[in-house]
């Protein structure tokens, strides 16, 4: 028996040693073995093999199931330890650092004031459908927020307080909701990259808005068009991030249509890591474009904002604003002074 | 307590599916839902074995690990069983399992999977012991009745084995050493975390 388990044994640390780690989740689905089976093979080699593989043990079934003819799939216990440890992990230093960190800022920088008060002036900054694709993703994104944060630490969070029941109750609705407004959610991303992608294009002022950090600590200005670094960066991070959630989440409504376990699993990796960055990213979004600054609400409220708020936060986007609105009032006129 | 478990010496497994049938008939399961089933490896090559598999009943249960609503419950005799009124139906514990033993019926919109449904070890559900709405959700309650699990007791070549694992593995033993060979017990390692030494 030893003579028989020890060869095998040093085969399969080998093969351990040089798989890495996440090739562990795409592993090939192989009928086993690899090499010539010896007529009296062990169910435990085997075993200890596939798992320190990687791999799945797997053969032919007469069920009309794919997923049926894999024996033992180890790959399950890695995706457990995903969402038990690490998934739990990050998602909580995104969601709690962030609320930290926002907490810091306004108790050392407080409520960001419009430096030169309001001029009790309007302009327009975004039109009705800019605000309806906003909040259609928004309103939709924080419900599948806190849906999918339900299915993380609401069996260590909420069921104690609320029993079993009330729990299953309240998460089989949240995963209706959940799989419900993933459409418009995807409608909103949609939306919203083709509203704004032609003023998100990362160029040299962004450089000297991040060097200045954005003007959040002192009261400095630098100047911004249509939208500053800050804003860029959270549209990118929508767009890019929520395709990414998206696509991941439809992979997972849809299980084994598009792919195998490994695929499964891997797109539930993606989806939470994806998805617990952006709630993060997200908390900073809510914080600074309400209570965090003055004045700010009002772009995503009413859709008109103070021209003192414009010119001190998109001072080059108020210029623009301005000499379009001349040439359309009296496209003749010239400027005073001018003369 | 008894440890139950499953043991399956695919040196007699036929891939006669006559577990799959009885299974599913004692339980009467829903189109589409298996249970147990029969895994051809090494199919039409030298050292083909069949094992019957189902759900293993784990020590350390991924499924009960990774369950969103905690919906898993381990008996006195080591079953793992769930309450399929907390379910929700998310299919995490089918990534978990290292065995494929969740199953879940097609239900309402897109794939949304029903509640999930697996081996039971004929030990029923949460309810009283063979009360109609156990048998609705989860089949019969043999356990109950004294009983050891369908697939096992009308195994025609009794390559699968259930029962306390002390016995089962014992009864394998005695195999493996009349017969001078046996491949071992399928899934022990990843399921128990040991190996039947013969």
């Amino acid at each position: 028996m030893i003579a028989r388990i020890l060869p095998a044994l040093a085969l399969a640390l080998g093969l351990g040693f040089t798989t890495p780690a996440p090739a562990q989740i795409g592993g090939p689905v192989t009928g086993i073995p690899t090499n010539p089976a010896p007529s009296g093979f062990s169910a435990e080699e085997l075993e200890l093999q596939k798992a320190l593989q990687g791999g799945r043990i797997g053969g032919r079934i007469s069920i009309p199931d794919a997923q049926a003819a894999s024996l033992v799939q180890p790959a399950g216990r890695d995706w457990r330890a995903f969402h038990n440890v690490t998934l739990s992990w990050i998602g909580g230093i995104a969601v709690l650092g962030m609320l930290a960190i926002i907490g810091m800022f306004y108790a050392t920088r407080g409520r960001i004031a419009i430096d030169s008060g309001r001029s009790g002036r309007t302009i327009q900054r975004f039109n009705l459908l800019e605000r309806s694709a906003h909040w259609m993703t928004a309103g939709s994104f924080v419900v599948l927020a806190l849906t999918g944060l339900n299915l993380t630490f609401g069996r260590w969070l909420i069921l104690p307080i609320i029993g079993p029941d009330a729990f299953a109750t309240i998460t089989l609705w949240g995963k209706f909701a959940h799989n419900y407004l993933s459409f418009p959610f995807t409608l909103g991303i949609v939306l919203l990259f083709l509203l704004w992608v032609k003023d998100n294009i990362p160029n040299g002022r962004d450089v000297g808005w991040l060097k200045a950090a954005g003007g959040l600590f002192g009261h400095s200005h630098p100047p911004a068009g249509r939208f500053n670094a800050g804003q860029k960066m959270v549209f990118w991070i929508t767009v890019i991030g929520g395709t990414l959630v998206a696509i991941s989440g439809y992979v997972l409504i849809f299980p084994f249509w598009a792919t195998d376990i490994a695929g499964q699993q891997l797109a539930h990796i993606v989806h939470g890591v994806i998805s617990v960055l952006m709630i993060g990213a997200m908390l900073g979004h809510i914080y600074i474009g309400s209570v965090g600054m003055e004045g700010a609400f009002d772009a995503m409220g009413s859709g008109q904002v103070d021209l003192n708020w414009a010119k001190e936060h998109h001072s080059l986007w108020v210029e623009d604003e301005m000499k379009k609105a001349r040439e359309t009032i009296a496209p003749n006129a010239k400027v005073a002074g001018a003369d | 307590m008894a440890r139950m478990k499953f043991l399956c010496d695919s040196d007699r497994c036929i891939e006669c599916n006559a577990c799959v049938t009885a299974c599913k008939n004692e339980h009467e399961v829903p189109w589409g839902i298996n249970r147990r089933r029969v895994v051809t490896i090494n199919d039409g090559k030298a050292g083909e074995r069949s094992i019957s598999m189902a759900c293993m009943h784990c020590t350390d249960a991924p499924c009960a690990a990774v369950c969103p609503t905690s919906c898993f419950y381990t008996t006195a005799d080591a079953i793992v069983l769930h309450d399929k009124d907390t379910c929700i139906g998310c299919g995490y514990c089918f990534y978990a399992c290292p065995f494929g033993a969740p199953q879940y019926p097609r239900v309402g919109n897109f794939g949304t999977r029903g509640k999930m449904d697996k081996c039971t070890y004929c030990a029923g559900g949460p309810q009283a012991d063979n009360v109609a709405a156990e048998y609705t959700q989860y089949g019969a309650n043999r356990i109950a009745e004294g009983k050891l699990p369908i697939c096992a007791e009308m195994c025609s070549t009794k390559a699968l084995l259930a029962g306390d694992g002390e016995m089962i593995a014992t009864i394998y033993r005695e195999r493996v050493q009349k017969r001078g060979y046996g491949a071992g017990a399928w899934g022990w390692r990843t399921a128990y975390k040991e190996t039947l030494s013969v």
